[in-house]
């Protein structure tokens, strides 16, 4: 399995997890390392920057994590930008997820906000991987604006309904120069799995797994399917055909 | 411009407590076959004919609250900063009529508390008041927030109702949440209990959350007193008035609470007792109407009815809690506004939500979002 590339970190893992929503910092640990994952997304606003040991981030102390901070609470890019200063500063990263959403509803991605807010950080030096819609024009922007990977979403955010934007992620990938990270909505290791035998380059779980009625043993499941996955795409997949091929009916006479 | 009160007045109380009261279990089992539920089977989920589904609105409520807020509950602390009040609310302990010593927190005092509320492990707070606008005004509330802002990563206000200035006022200095009951929908019902003070006046309590919403506040928490009308009606009036927010201002959060008339000091017995299976049914039909709402679970609440509602549907819970000015050490014995009834300590609350299974988050908001 090729290994993936994003900026300067290179991953074997494509699975990347979000760090949110378990039922205690022990049973997130769990899951993570089950995952083999090396690189999980926690949200600055839960990061306890005065205390030297924040709870959260004690759990994630392992030298093969790469930690993503990501921006989710900013409403704007400018509110975004201020956010990242700070992960980058607490977290000393330049790694950064961005996420704006203006609604708190389903959280939708606001795309003209992240366009400015990716212009401002990749001038300031930032690894940026935005959370956007599956928005091809959108992805291309990001490109020119200097973005180091896209992640659009599979369907709305912590619904588990899987790859509804398929139609769309299918044009992203084809035309991606940047790696491609399918996030949110993807509610089973089926599709991840999915996912990656179209191309995407890695996936991001969070709920799926968090709220699974074991963590652990369905963040294996999710390793194992990112990989069988990927392994079918660089394999090849075998064309599928809607109909049983017939005999030539139209143009026997061509050789009559 | 429109408000609330313009859609509020197509409707008639009667009529909604008539219609709650004829569903049908029929109707029931359509509500929750639904995927999808709007404020008509939020009337149905709440109605008497739903109670003996109780069990599968509970089992519902905690797969889509899991799904949605994950196995968690954010913990935060009440700071009483005055129970001065030019209000006669029938049921509160602040109220005017109610011929106790009254105090109002002074600067050192706040940091005190602070102090306090912070060692006990909280970094989310709410700060209540009374309402007497010539002592405990804009000015006060700025004052007090310039205060603490540096402590809590977030803040929520709980106080008479404001402008719009005021609020965009707040919202710059950096708070994050306001909350503000409208106690009960009935407006007759309303005048009894509200018979003198700015309070009395329905329309501009009832117009409140749309100034809140035009000026920006990120989360904006109804509520209404359960004990002074019939809660059913008074909670789709509740509902509706949520479900109008959150398509006027749709940038802001929406929190619900479920203040349950307790003792205080000089006030009435409620009129309309609600039981515990009725304030399950009502918290499980606001989770199977609106996935996105937060759900917040006072000390109000005994023991029992807390630790197990951790797992139905809450996302929210204070603990530890005082509800006088100056409770946690400034001034232990001042007037407070009700009885708390789980009087065990945050930490021990915290222990019982992880033995549930649950994590108890402290911090959930970081401050340079409310105020770069």
């Amino acid at each position: 399995m090729q290994p993936l590339i994003i900026g300067d970190k290179t991953f074997q893992s494509r699975l990347f997890l979000g760090t949110g929503k378990f039922g205690s910092g022990r049973q997130m640990e769990e899951a993570v390392l089950a995952s083999k994952s090396e690189l999980v997304t926690v949200a600055l606003k839960r990061i306890d920057m005065e205390t030297d040991t924040d709870s959260l981030l004690s759990y994630l102390q392992h030298s093969h994590i790469n930690l993503l901070p990501n921006t989710s609470g900013a409403r704007n890019a400018k509110e975004a930008v201020f956010a990242a200063q700070l992960a980058r500063e607490a977290l000393e990263t330049n790694w950064l997820k961005l996420e704006i959403h203006p609604d708190p509803k389903y959280l939708m991605p606001d795309a003209i906000e992240t366009l400015k807010a990716t212009e401002e950080l990749a001038k300031q030096g930032f690894i940026i991987l935005p959370y956007i819609h599956a928005d091809p024009v959108l992805c291309k922007r990001l490109e020119d604006a200097g973005t180091s990977a896209v992640m659009p979403l599979g369907s709305p955010i912590g619904t588990n309904k899987g790859l509804k934007t398929v139609d769309f992620l299918e044009i992203i990938i084809e035309q991606s120069r940047v790696p491609v990270i399918v996030d949110a909505g993807i509610g089973a290791p089926s599709h991840a799995a999915m996912a990656m035998e179209m191309g995407a380059d890695a996936v991001l779980v969070n709920t799926a797994i968090a709220v699974a009625g074991n963590p652990k043993l369905m963040a294996e499941a999710f390793k194992e399917a990112v990989i069988a996955g990927r392994k079918a795409f660089e394999a090849k997949l075998a064309g599928t055909l809607t109909s049983a091929a017939a005999s030539s009916p139209l143009t026997s006479f061509l050789y009559d | 411009m429109t408000t609330f009160k313009d859609v509020f007045e197509k409707y008639d109380w009667d009529t909604i407590q008539s219609k709650i009261l004829a569903i049908t279990s029929h109707e029931v089992e359509c509500s929750l076959a639904r995927p999808k539920r709007d404020i008509e089977d939020f009337l149905t989920l709440i109605s008497p004919a739903a109670l003996p589904y109780l069990e599968q609105m509970a089992r519902m409520s905690r797969a889509i609250t899991q799904k949605r807020f994950g196995k968690t509950i954010q913990m935060y602390a009440p700071m009483y900063l005055s129970n001065e009040c030019q209000n006669i609310c029938t049921y509160c302990g602040f109220s005017l009529d109610n011929k106790l010593k009254r105090k109002t927190l002074t600067d050192s005092e706040i940091v005190k508390e602070t102090e306090a509320i912070k060692s006990a492990g909280f970094d989310h707070v709410l700060l209540v008041t009374g309402e007497a606008n010539q002592i405990v005004n804009i000015n006060y509330f700025l004052n007090a927030i310039h205060l603490i802002k540096d402590k809590f990563a977030n803040i929520s206000i709980e106080v008479q109702p404001l402008s719009v200035e005021e609020y965009v006022n707040l919202h710059k200095t950096g708070v994050y949440s306001v909350l503000v009951y409208q106690e009960t929908y009935h407006r007759d019902v309303y005048k009894q209990y509200h018979p003198k003070g700015k309070k009395s006046n329905f329309d501009f309590r009832l117009e409140t959350p749309d100034r809140v919403g035009k000026a920006g506040i990120h989360k904006i928490g109804l509520g209404v007193l359960l004990g002074l009308e019939d809660w059913r009606t008074d909670s789709f009036f509740n509902a509706l008035h949520l479900d109008y927010l959150q398509k006027q201002y749709w940038q802001s959060k929406y929190s619900v609470s479920f203040p349950r008339l307790r003792p205080a000091e000089g006030i009435i017995e409620p009129n309309f007792i609600m039981d515990d299976k009725d304030m399950v049914q009502l918290i499980c039909a606001y989770r199977l109407w609106n996935e996105d709402l937060e759900i917040s679970i006072s000390t109000r609440e005994n023991e029992k009815f807390r630790d197990n509602i951790i797992s139905l549907g809450a996302t929210s819970m204070s603990a530890g809690s005082k509800t006088n000015p100056g409770g946690y050490v400034v001034d232990t014995q001042s007037l407070e506004q009700f009885e708390t009834s789980d009087e065990r300590s945050a930490q021990q609350v915290a222990n019982v939500i992880s033995e549930a299974g649950y994590e108890p988050v402290w911090k959930d908001w970081d401050k340079i979002y409310t105020s770069s």
